[in-house]
């Protein structure tokens, strides 16, 4: 899910940002390089490793209000090592979409002064007021709120943690940049949203990526696709591509079991059907989504075109809706669309 | 046609040169003085706004107390939107220093470059710091960048990096930028021992400037009216002298309408040129008094004014507004005239004059009405502006009442007079009154204004050197660094000094406003010099055994609480109130404890600085072994001459400033007296012929012209010292106290009064020089000409 690498790079205002998502040659140089066959050692890598050069936790919620109507919760912490042993910086972005709106948040916070951080046990991960919090991994409490709109949600996984890539070691481009890269995709969701026209009580799926790595992509990848689905069949599926260069796929498909099947390359079909105009890009919300390996071909449709995330550097983030082959929830982001 | 009659309009400048060049002059140097002063305070407000924009400090309440970063991460986590500042002289320098947090600040005039990412890097590991231009910076800061965009005299560094320049791991304040989401606990309960000041309590740099601005504008709106006199009396001259040409033109049919839009056509050229010389006259006033200015305001308020000009679109439009207000209203009048000229209009000097009566005593009236009024606001008006109106009240109204008080001195002198000679110079001066009235109520206004500033000024300057005086007691001030060195620092001076003085201090609130809290020993240095003006009896044996406090006049004054009352001293608690001191120069409220008592109170503060008492003689001895044994950078030791040599030097510059202006409304109403007295000259020859035919010569007449002009100066230099007088009390004891909080007695100058009278009349006769040298030369057929031709 290298989509959060170059926000969290970009965010770290290299002159990435005035050439567009594109170029991220920036070495790793003094930092420490993700390698294949990591024993990853829980609760502790559920902590920061600020030995990498970015790292994230990131929740995306796919949810459905009382009313009947679809809802998105995104919240992210992003942690940042400027120098291989200079400061530590954070950032947290907020999402929140329902089908006619969209309310985004953004906070910064300087390492090293508790303002932000991550414990591994309990788990607690805070910038400011925004939390996700819990005794275990397993059972977490997701709150923020910005002055427009907030959330407040219960996470409770009903599967393992899954490991994408090889067993964790998630490959980024043809020349072998890569992350380290797990998902909790299995909670279930339940909880309020707080709009401006009140409380909204709902409920839905969620997925947890969490990444860390310190020089992840080509130089000439200039943006990406990114879905995490939920299917009703209990089947997850994270599919991205990365746009440039030599574009490069990748899927994992993930039983209910957890057991996990990577696919590469030409195996995922990704096909944008519809554009809508969004702060004057033009940005596919309609997609027709295959990977025949599973028998999947379907049309993911954003819930709400609109769904843009006005941060400093901004993307587009938001709850989907899935028809054709199977039918589910979930959520896609992409960014680099000038 | 209107070629011909342009060509015949113009053609009289070209005869009459000078007449052209004091109108162009006039104009241009009431244009200059007044857009130099705007450009002035233009430039230094814009300074006060970069600073207070810098975070949007003077706008937001803040949360003050013992504050680290932990601090920040504490009220952050319970969603206040709050972000840190640390403050502090740049040790080394002059510069001041703020420590902001780039993550979590509204935007600073330093974001375009964090955005960059090189610059957010070297920003935050302590490798860069901004700094505004023409900062002399000490060695050994990281790489400094310099931001036009800056407030002047800023440097800003990341929190983390402030705090290590200044020896830290403090900050100075939270600024809170917003609402705490509902149910979050109010910040003092989450943070115990901190207070929440709001904005409306904070010394706002440009509310206490403000004083000092409105003086410099009145200054350039007075030299601008002193202009306008001149400016009239030329455009009347002009108008007066060509009215046989106009007859002549409307005789060979040119019509009236044509006329006038003409001569108003003339008089636009006139202020587009005379605009364009008054606004880089303007340029050069402000750019040479403008450091003056901007040291004046960092020596007396620490506000910072850069101290180079730009040059704004804004004020050469303002200037060229001015300019053409200036004349439509000197020349509007005259136009009128015209417009309803009769084609043969007699000339009606003394029916003119009869109506002058009537003038007369509505001026007397209406000034006696606005000295009354500037009166009564001086004894029962609040607030600044009060004091404002009544200082123009009072200046207006005396302008006023100068015609008919010179009408009556001159009516008495008449009726006195012995000898026909005699009756007649009285008279005629008499008759000349209301013709030079104009320009002799702008020397009054220069004069009374150039009396009423300087004595302030003066007074303010002769209190400030004599509390420096008895306040600046000791011999040398070090500053000690960390505590550990202070330990050092004054048990290596034990024996080396008579007395080692703390100057100690917190901040905290006053009755509710923020101020300094000080801890002062009980030493014959403060028994013997400070000047209280309000005590309780054994006031400082009473201080220094803690049963009390003193606080300073600004304190007294705003709370109204005096000797044997209480006051809040926030952090301090609540105490009565021993005594009053006078603490000039100081915005803030300040109060003083027993060092005792203070250190009691607040044990873990250490003295930012060390008076110490030796023998003056030695206390260069003392300073250089002190520099050597801590090898102490400049700055950190100062000695008594030296903190008074620089509080002088503000007032030096002050005075420049002062000066210079004087200088220039004087020269101004100078100008505008030549103007009357020529126009006059011309107008008068049928006057003086016939004296003349009676047998006195030209001689004789010009040196009555030149007594009689300088005696109505002497006149007016009379009138203008009580005036001038009454203006300085007002600036003293009326806008001071609603300015600043604190009271300066008036010290007369009746010399420097006298001094600028004397140059009032030097003005008057170099005025009325040549006129009458004029007259003294004017060809003998001229003055028969008066009874041969009709007017």
């Amino acid at each position: 899910m290298n989509a959060r690498l170059i926000i969290a790079l970009i965010w770290l205002a290299l002159p990435l940002h005035a050439q567009g998502f594109a170029g991220l040659g920036q070495g790793g140089e003094g930092f420490a390089l993700p390698e294949p066959g990591r024993v990853f050692d829980f609760p502790a890598d559920h902590g920061a490793h600020p030995d990498y050069r970015i790292e994230w936790w990131y929740v995306t919620a796919a949810l459905t209000g009382e009313d009947g109507r679809d809802y998105g919760v995104q919240w992210t912490l992003f942690r940042s090592a400027l120098t291989p042993t200079g400061p530590q910086v954070w950032m947290g972005h907020f999402g929140l979409t329902t089908p006619d709106a969209h309310f985004t948040g953004e906070r910064f916070a300087r390492g090293d002064i508790g303002q932000a951080g991550v414990e591994p046990t309990p788990f607690d991960a805070w910038i400011d007021d925004w939390l996700l919090t819990g005794p275990t991994f397993d059972t977490l409490q997701l709150t923020a709120q910005t002055s427009e709109a907030g959330y407040d949600l219960a996470l409770l996984a009903q599967g393992p943690l899954v490991f994408h890539g090889d067993a964790g070691f998630s490959i980024k481009s043809q020349s072998g940049q890569a992350s380290y890269y797990y998902s909790q995709p299995f909670y279930e969701v339940t909880g309020t949203l707080d709009l401006p026209e009140g409380p909204m009580k709902v409920t839905g799926k969620a997925w947890l990526d969490r990444e860390w790595s310190s020089q992840p992509l080509e130089g000439d990848q200039e943006g990406w696709d990114w879905f995490s689905l939920h299917f009703d069949d209990g089947f997850r599926l994270m599919a991205f591509a990365l746009r440039g260069g030599a574009d490069f796929h990748y899927a994992s498909w993930i039983a209910p079991d957890g057991t996990l099947t990577p696919y590469y390359g030409d195996a995922l079909g990704l096909e944008p059907l519809a554009t809508s105009v969004v702060e004057g890009r033009d940005v596919p919300t309609r997609w027709r989504l295959t990977l025949p390996a599973q028998q999947v071909d379907v049309t993911v449709e954003a819930v709400n075109p609109g769904s843009w995330q006005s941060t400093l550097f901004p993307y587009w983030e938001g709850p989907v809706r899935v028809t054709g082959s199977h039918a589910a929830t979930g959520y896609l982001e992409m960014t680099g669309y000038e | 046609m209107n070629r011909a009659a342009l060509g015949a309009l113009l053609s009289h400048w070209v005869r009459h040169p000078l007449q052209a060049l004091t109108l162009v002059v006039g104009l241009a140097l009431a244009t200059g003085l007044w857009t130099g002063v705007q450009a002035i305070n233009a430039e230094a407000r814009q300074s006060y706004d970069r600073a207070a924009e810098t975070l949007g400090q003077s706008a937001l309440p803040r949360l003050e107390g013992p504050l680290t970063l932990r601090d920040l991460a504490t009220a952050r986590r319970a969603g206040w939107p709050v972000t840190p500042v640390v403050e502090g002289r740049l040790p080394g320098s002059r510069a001041r220093l703020l420590g902001i947090d780039p993550f979590t600040a509204p935007p600073t005039g330093a974001s375009d470059d964090l955005a960059e990412g090189a610059g957010l890097t070297g920003f935050l590991t302590g490798d860069l710091v901004f700094a505004a231009p023409g900062l002399d910076l000490p060695d050994g800061l990281p790489e400094v960048r310099v931001l036009d965009d800056l407030a002047p005299g800023l440097v800003l560094a990341d929190i983390a990096v402030a705090q290590r320049l200044l020896q830290t791991s403090d900050i100075s304040h939270l600024l809170v930028l917003g609402q705490a989401p509902v149910g979050a606990p109010p910040l003092t309960d989450l943070l115990p021992g901190t207070t929440l000041v709001d904005p409306a309590g904070q010394g706002d740099i440009a509310r206490l400037t403000d004083s000092f601005h409105l003086n410099l504008t009145a200054f350039g709106l007075l030299a601008f009216l002193v202009g306008l006199f001149i400016v009239h009396s030329a455009i009347g001259l002009a108008f007066e002298q060509r009215r046989p040409l106009f007859r002549t033109l409307r005789a060979l049919g040119l019509p009236t309408g044509r006329l006038t839009v003409l001569l108003g056509a003339e008089l636009l050229v006139v202020t587009l040129v005379s605009g364009t010389l008054g606004i880089l006259l303007g340029y050069l006033v402000a750019a040479v008094l403008l450091p003056g200015v901007a040291a004046t305001l960092s020596g007396l308020y620490g506000a910072s004014v850069s101290g180079s000009l730009t040059l704004s679109p804004l004020w050469w439009l303002s200037g060229f507004v001015m300019a053409g207000a200036g004349l439509a209203l000197a020349g509007g009048q005259s136009l009128w005239q015209l417009a309803r000229l009769p084609v043969l209009a007699p000339a009606m000097p003394r029916a003119w004059a009869r109506a002058q009566a009537t003038t007369l005593r509505r001026q007397a009236m209406a000034g006696v009405a606005l000295l009354l009024l500037s009166l009564s606001l001086a004894l029962w008006g609040q607030g600044l502006v009060m004091g404002f109106v009544c200082l123009g009240a009072l200046l207006l109204g005396a302008a006023l009442l100068l015609p008919p008080l010179l009408s009556v001195i001159l009516d008495f002198g008449t009726g006195r007079a012995r000898g026909a000679l005699s009756q007649w110079l009285w008279s005629d001066t008499r008759q000349q009154v209301p013709g030079l009235s104009l320009a002799l109520m702008a020397l009054l206004l220069a004069l009374s204004a150039n009396i009423g500033v300087g004595t302030m000024v003066g007074s303010f300057r002769a209190t400030f050197v004599g509390w420096l005086d008895q306040r600046l007691a000791a011999e040398l001030y070090v500053d000690p660094g960390t505590a550990e060195e202070a330990a050092e620092m004054v048990s290596f001076l034990e024996g080396r000094v008579d007395a080692i003085l703390p100057v100690i201090s917190v901040e905290t609130l006053l009755e509710g406003a923020p101020g300094d809290l000080f801890g002062q020993v009980d030493h014959a240095t403060f028994r013997d010099n400070w000047p209280l003006l309000d005590a309780v009896p054994d006031v400082w044996d009473r201080l220094a055994a803690g049963e009390g406090a003193l606080v300073n006049e600004q304190l007294a004054r705003r709370t109204d609480i005096w000797a044997g009352g209480q006051i809040d001293l926030g952090a301090g608690g609540t105490r009565d109130v021993l005594g009053v001191y006078s603490d000039y120069g100081n915005p803030r409220g300040q109060a003083v404890l027993g060092i005792d008592d203070f250190n009691d109170r607040f044990p873990g503060v250490t003295p930012q600085r060390y008076g110490l008492r030796v023998d003056p003689a030695r206390a260069p001895e003392v300073s250089n072994a002190l520099i050597e044994a801590f090898s102490l950078p400049e700055g950190r030791i100062i000695d008594q001459a030296g903190i008074k040599g620089f509080s002088l030097a503000v007032f030096e510059q002050t005075f420049a400033v002062t000066a210079a202006l004087n200088v220039l409304t004087l020269g101004v109403a100078g100008f505008a007296l030549w103007a009357s007295l020529t126009t006059l000259g011309a107008m008068r020859v049928p006057q003086v012929a016939p004296v003349w035919a009676l047998g006195l010569s030209r001689g004789r007449l010009a040196a009555m012209d030149l007594l009689r002009a300088v005696i109505l100066a002497a006149f007016t230099a009379a009138l203008a010292i009580p005036v001038g007088a009454a203006l300085a009390w007002v600036l003293l004891a009326v806008v001071n106290v609603q300015a600043f909080g604190w009271r300066l007695p008036l010290l007369p100058d009746p010399l420097g009064w006298l001094t600028l009278a004397a140059w009032a009349l030097v003005a008057a006769a170099l005025a009325a020089a040549l006129p009458s040298w004029r007259l003294w030369r004017m060809p003998p057929a001229q003055l028969v000409k008066v009874f041969a031709h009709e007017r």
